[in-house]
């Protein structure tokens, strides 16, 4: 673990001999607990894929390669709806463009040059991406990014096969309920965002036209009509406040 | 399946790396800030309401109403992600037993 972790901080040879023992054991803790903390995601996630159809390959080459949980919940919570597998690619597309904004903060930080970009770009997550903010030193940052991406990564993927491999067992997933795993695990996804009455608006935009057009398009493409909606709206209130200010 | 599986996970892995490697400039931009900010939290909301009020292209009302109910009094008393999870689960399935 130790092991992976110092390979996986590029560039931190240079700069820990500044940096406190204890300082980076602190870091290293946290990592390892956000990870464990996601895998009780992971085994709801595991266990939603498969009561939604999808086999152990299927569930684990999500976590492997898609790997930012909401876009997942997304994806399958699309399939259990019936919806098509690739209107469900776009809703996770689209959940996933949040992890595009931490480069922002983080391509700063890790100074990434050539190829070690695309070897890094996988492990850019809330997680990570929180992780990473305000460490007091830049190594320290980056120790917060790598730990967290490997600790969640590691995690996430055990988890989701022992969750995949517990549903299976299952013959019948509403008598457990397992039809609102996906709907409480966005509850408690967009709880922690609310935080004004822009956001309030956005949510509740979204959930009247995606229920507004349940009876008129294929399932799965009504939450893309809701992105569509709150698209035009981010885009028009950012004008209107550009201007505001001007 | 296999398609939509690939497709998703490449589009989001493009939009990770997109982030680390276009111009400061663009995510600065004020309306990609707002639409990265917004978007998520009107997926969610949307995918919620899908998935429990709706069956196929139908609009419905059964037990999962019931288990979305818990999950958000769970989420109001700061449960944690597993608890409100499992909270929701049972409490539809309990649900489905008694009617």
């Amino acid at each position: 673990m130790t092991r992976a972790e110092t390979v996986g901080v590029p560039g931190s040879d240079t700069q820990t001999p500044h940096i406190e023992p204890q300082a980076r054991r602190t870091v290293l803790r946290d990592g390892i607990s956000i990870g464990v903390a996601t895998g009780t995601y992971g085994l709801s996630f595991g266990a939603l894929a498969a009561a939604a159809g999808l086999s152990l390959a299927q569930t684990s080459a999500l976590s492997l390669l898609m790997f930012t949980g909401a876009s997942q919940f997304a994806f399958v919570g699309v399939i259990a709806a019936g919806g098509a597998p690739l209107a469900g690619a776009m809703s996770a597309a689209l959940l996933g463009s949040r992890n595009a904004l931490y480069g922002l903060h983080l391509s700063r930080l890790l100074r990434l040059r050539g190829v070690r970009r695309f070897g890094t770009a996988q492990f850019v997550i809330d997680e990570s991406a929180a992780m990473s903010l305000d460490r007091g030193a830049e190594a320290l940052s980056r120790l917060g990014f790598w730990s967290a991406g490997i600790g969640v990564f590691v995690c996430w993927n055990i988890a989701t096969a022992v969750g995949a491999l517990g549903a299976q067992l299952i013959s019948d997933p509403s008598t457990y309920g397992l039809d609102v795993v996906a709907p409480a695990a966005f509850v408690a996804l967009i709880a922690p965002r609310l935080k004004d009455l822009e956001t309030w608006r956005a949510a509740f935009l979204g959930a009247a036209v995606a229920l507004a057009f349940v009876p008129f398009v294929p399932a799965g493409v009504t939450v893309l009509m809701s992105a569509c909606v709150v698209t035009i709206v981010a885009v028009r209130s950012s004008r209107t406040s550009a201007a505001g200010e001007a | 399946m296999w398609l939509g599986i690939l497709v998703g996970a490449l589009a989001c892995y493009s939009l990770k790396l997109a982030g680390l490697s276009v111009p400061k400039s663009v995510l600065e931009d004020r309306r990609v800030q707002k639409i990265a900010a917004l978007l998520p939290v009107a997926l969610l909301a949307a995918l919620t309401m899908t998935q429990t009020f709706s069956q196929k292209t139908h609009l419905s009302f059964d037990s999962r109403a019931v288990g979305l109910a818990v999950a958000v009094l769970a989420v109001l008393r700061r449960m944690s992600f597993l608890t409100v999870v499992v909270a929701a689960a049972v409490s539809a399935a309990l649900f489905r037993l008694v009617i």
